[in-house]
């Protein structure tokens, strides 16, 4: 099930020429979805600030990990989402396949790069606020602070390269490579605690050790947090992919059109 | 609460980067969805 307006449907069955019936990027599976993700977030503010308890050395202000964890996950899972699409790009266009199945993984992996980078940006922010409170100042030139402050700019310029002037195809090839070197810098950005001397704390969950240091309610606030950005995540990309698959179809009118005005104006 | 400004604030930004990302998301796609073909939207 679409979205439609039931003014222009009526209109269609009168047998009316109305232009496009759906009006927008939502199904019924985006709407169960968007559901979903509002009860979890609702969740997640009342278990992150309200019934988890107060840490014993971080007392309240660890309540910030209840979304300052899952935004940074969200990133990783977006750019890794990326380089999985940008290699499907590679090897389709290396397989010479259809142009339109190359470009679909192109604009998944340009969808998702646009999620990762705004939640990195959340996590940076999140972070300062929280490092104020735990170590006194906003920032400091950190191993975990600065990587992660790397990985932030590395996916501006990825979302930089995108906007270049070129032809669709153009933009899956030079983006795809870029998306494919940009992901590694994830590991470092995940052992940089461990590489190096920091400030910042070694991971709770996802730890070598495989021991998990925490009370029960706060872990169960961090899962609620981590599905919710998951289900958000989604979400989002199921829209912003259909987004990009209309801006590129309307840019591709734009272009057949003006190729057809000059053919006009040489053959008169 | 303690340094209730700091971890409010977290959550507030958190949460309108969403609102943020979610309104203009389908608010550009209602506007696209008007100039593009049914035909051509591969999820209807």
């Amino acid at each position: 099930m679409t979205t439609t307006n039931p003014d222009l449907l009526a209109q269609v069955r009168d047998g009316a020429d109305v232009g496009p019936v759906v009006t927008s990027t939502a199904t019924r599976g985006t709407r169960i979805l968007g559901v979903l993700t509002i009860v979890s977030m609702v969740w997640l503010v009342v278990f992150g600030l309200g019934f988890s308890p107060a840490d014993r050395d971080q007392a309240e202000a660890v309540r910030i990990l209840y979304v300052h964890v899952p935004t940074i996950w969200v990133a990783y899972m977006a750019f890794v989402v990326t380089a999985i699409a940008s290699a499907m790009v590679l090897l389709r266009s290396r397989k010479g396949s259809q142009a339109s199945s190359s470009l679909g993984w192109d604009r998944l992996a340009g969808a998702s790069a646009e999620i990762g980078t705004a939640f990195v940006g959340v996590t940076l922010v999140v972070g300062a606020l929280w490092g104020r409170l735990t170590w006194g100042v906003f920032w400091q030139w950190d191993a975990r602070l600065t990587t992660t402050a790397l990985l932030f700019v590395t996916y501006i310029g990825y979302l930089a390269v995108r906007r270049l002037d070129g032809t669709h195809r153009q933009r899956a090839k030079r983006s795809a490579v870029i998306g494919l070197i940009a992901v590694l810098e994830i590991p470092l950005v995940h052992w940089s605690v461990r590489l190096w001397r920091s400030l910042h704390q070694e991971a709770t969950v996802l730890n070598t050790d495989g021991d998990i240091d925490m009370d029960g309610l706060m872990l169960f606030s961090l899962f609620v947090g981590v599905i919710a950005f998951t289900l958000f995540y989604v979400w989002l990309m199921m829209h912003r992919t259909r987004v990009m698959a209309m801006e590129d179809l309307i840019d591709d009118r734009g272009l057949d059109e003006a190729l057809a005005a000059r053919r006009q104006e040489g053959a008169s | 609460m303690e340094d209730a400004g700091f971890i409010i604030g977290s959550y507030v930004l958190t949460f309108a980067v969403v609102g943020v990302l979610a309104a203009w998301v389908v608010r550009g796609g209602r506007r696209l969805a008007r100039r593009t073909p049914d035909a051509e939207k591969y999820w209807t």
